[in-house]
């Protein structure tokens, strides 16, 4: 229907007519373009709420709630909670120095490092996990040093929370990035004027003004960690409590009972929701906090 | 305007090859099979495309996994299970041929360790040293079940004991979902013992892996049954790559990837001249 219109709003305007005449069909063609974006909208939204409303349609209430106190269940969600909330500190304090640097200075070599923070975006996780076990596990090139001193990393809850950082890093260091870059120089140039010290204005002018996009930046970390599940099971293994995470053990429940990983997957999709609506309220709040 | 002109062939090209490859493919049958198969029908399943030209899908994973997959709407004309378990199930739930079903080799679970054997394990009485890395499987995938039984066999006798399967369990730092991660964790070295289907130490991965074998009042048999879904669109051509399977020349192929036959005579006889199980027989 939409496209119809576009199109018909097009055969219109052939050269050679008069001007009242493209006037009317480009209000036709806006109002085409308002439908067709309208109706991209609803779809969009459909392709995703669909999935989401099925996975409360698809499971007994009863059963998920039932579920909560399944040892299987909580002790992936306390692990889950608990190592993603780690990486994203991890990926925060290393990661903020590191997007300023790159947002704020020249140096040789820029380019290579802001590629190379990206690169785990677009390694499948399955590659991740398997670069991960090749330089960390036991017969890893650091590993293999580590493990000489009695320091095994792969079956344990740091491999999950190492391969985490790995793969939910970029997601903080690129946004961050761009909140620092848009920080506008005048701000930090008039800071200095009045006497404040680098760290000073970094701590009290640029942060402040930066921290909305560098909060939304920890929240896509936060919510990548959650969801990691291919270099976990890769490098971390699969055990209850130890390394279990929510996503691996919605995968080892369904091969067992289909309802256990539904309700699993319901807790997981509400604490999702639940995390990001709430840092996204309290981030209002500290950003109209610092404007005031 | 060149570079538009290369992108619009390039397009091209890509879509017949698609549709050409696809027009090639019209005949072929699936077969979901239990990871452990994996090398074995690869080649079966390229000795079914060069007599018949029809090839053969595979899709290898747990025996778990695939039965969910096609409880929740997957295709496939064959499934091939690693225990009789998971064959039932799908057979209770209506989802098979029943007479097509057919349990058509055997292999008995092995203890595999890293070549170098960091941890020194000789026989199942090391597994309970503390410390060691153990990767087995998760209680649905069929190596995991087997295991499972193992170790309640081994509480169960006076010479290990429960103490001794606490002490085992005790060492898992992982439940895999398919035996294929439990012998690659192994084979690199990430774990100091894992157990395993003797068939599945193949000959890229016995030069990183070592067998050790499970005394027989101890083990179990795995058997593979295999049979053909109701939802097949070609019943006849899967029952034929199940005859290929159970030909003496599948047994062949079987024979050299370490699963003991069942069914053709001629073989088995082979079989039980290796002495290995006297159930091969049964």
């Amino acid at each position: 229907m939409a496209l119809n219109q576009v199109e018909l709003g097009h055969t219109n305007e052939l050269p050679g007519q008069d001007r009242e005449a493209i006037v009317i069909p480009s209000r036709t063609k806006e109002m085409a373009l308002k439908a067709g974006l309208g109706l991209t909208l609803i779809l969009a939204m459909t392709f995703i709420a669909l999935p989401v409303v099925s996975l409360f349609v698809k499971s007994p209430l009863d059963a998920t709630l039932r579920s909560l106190y399944d040892p299987v269940v909580m002790d992936a969600l306390k692990l889950s909670l608990m190592t993603s909330t780690l990486t994203t500190l991890t990926v925060v304090l290393m990661g903020t120095p590191i997007a300023y640097v790159n947002a704020r200075f020249h140096y040789f070599g820029r380019d290579i490092a802001d590629s190379l923070i990206d690169l785990p975006v677009i390694m499948p996780p399955a590659v991740a996990g398997i670069a991960l076990l090749m330089a960390f596990g036991r017969m890893g090139i650091l590993g293999h040093y580590l493990n000489a001193f009695g320091f095994g990393i792969a079956f344990t809850t740091l491999a999950v929370i190492i391969a985490q950082v790995f793969v939910s890093s970029p997601f903080y260091i690129r946004q961050a990035k761009t909140s620092f870059e848009d920080v506008d120089t005048a701000f930090e140039d008039a800071a200095r004027t009045l006497g404040a010290s680098r760290v000073y204005t970094f701590f009290h002018v640029i942060l402040p003004i930066a921290s909305n996009g560098l909060i939304s930046g920890a929240i896509m970390a936060f919510a990548r960690s959650l969801g990691e599940f291919g270099a976990t099971i890769m490098f971390a293994g699969n055990f209850q409590g130890r390394t279990q995470t929510m996503p691996l053990a919605i995968y080892t429940a369904m091969q067992g009972d289909l309802n256990v990983s539904l309700c699993l997957a319901i807790i997981l999709v509400i604490i999702s929701f639940v995390v990001i609506a709430l840092v996204k309220m309290l981030t209002r709040r500290v950003y109209k906090n610092v404007r005031d | 305007m060149i570079e538009k002109r290369i992108f619009a062939v390039v397009i091209a090209v890509l879509v017949l090859a698609t549709s050409a490859s696809y027009a090639q493919e019209s005949k072929e049958i699936t077969a979901f099979t239990a990871a452990s198969l994996t090398g074995a029908f690869t080649e079966i399943g390229q000795m079914y495309k060069n007599e018949t030209n029809i090839s053969v899908v595979f899709n290898f994973d747990g025996s778990q996994v695939l039965r969910t997959q096609i409880e929740n709407g997957a295709y496939a004309d064959i499934f091939v299970s690693a225990n009789t378990k998971q064959m039932n199930l799908m057979k209770n739930e209506g989802f098979m041929n029943n007479s097509s079903i057919t349990v058509f080799t055997r292999t008995k679970p092995v203890i595999i360790v890293p070549k170098d054997n960091p941890a020194k394990i000789q026989s199942i009485s090391d597994l309970a040293k503390p410390g060691l890395k153990i990767v087995i499987g998760t209680k649905d995938v069929p190596i995991g079940d087997y295991t499972l039984q193992i170790l309640a066999k081994l509480a169960n006798d006076s010479a290990f004991g429960p103490g001794f399967t606490k002490k085992v369990m005790a060492n898992v730092v992982s439940n895999e979902t398919n035996v294929n991660y439990i012998t690659s964790k192994v084979a690199l070295g990430e774990a100091d013992a894992g157990f395993a289907y003797k068939s599945d130490v193949t000959k890229d991965l016995a030069s990183k892996i070592t067998k050790i074998e499970i005394p027989d009042k101890y083990n179990v048999i795995a058997e593979y049954p295999m049979g053909i879904l109701k939802q097949s669109k070609y019943p006849a051509q899967a029952q034929e790559f199940i005859n290929l399977v159970k030909s003496d020349k599948g047994m062949a192929v079987l024979e050299k990837y370490g699963f003991e036959p069942v069914i053709s005579p001629a073989v088995s006889v082979k079989a039980a001249s290796n002495a290995t199980a006297p159930k091969a027989t049964a």
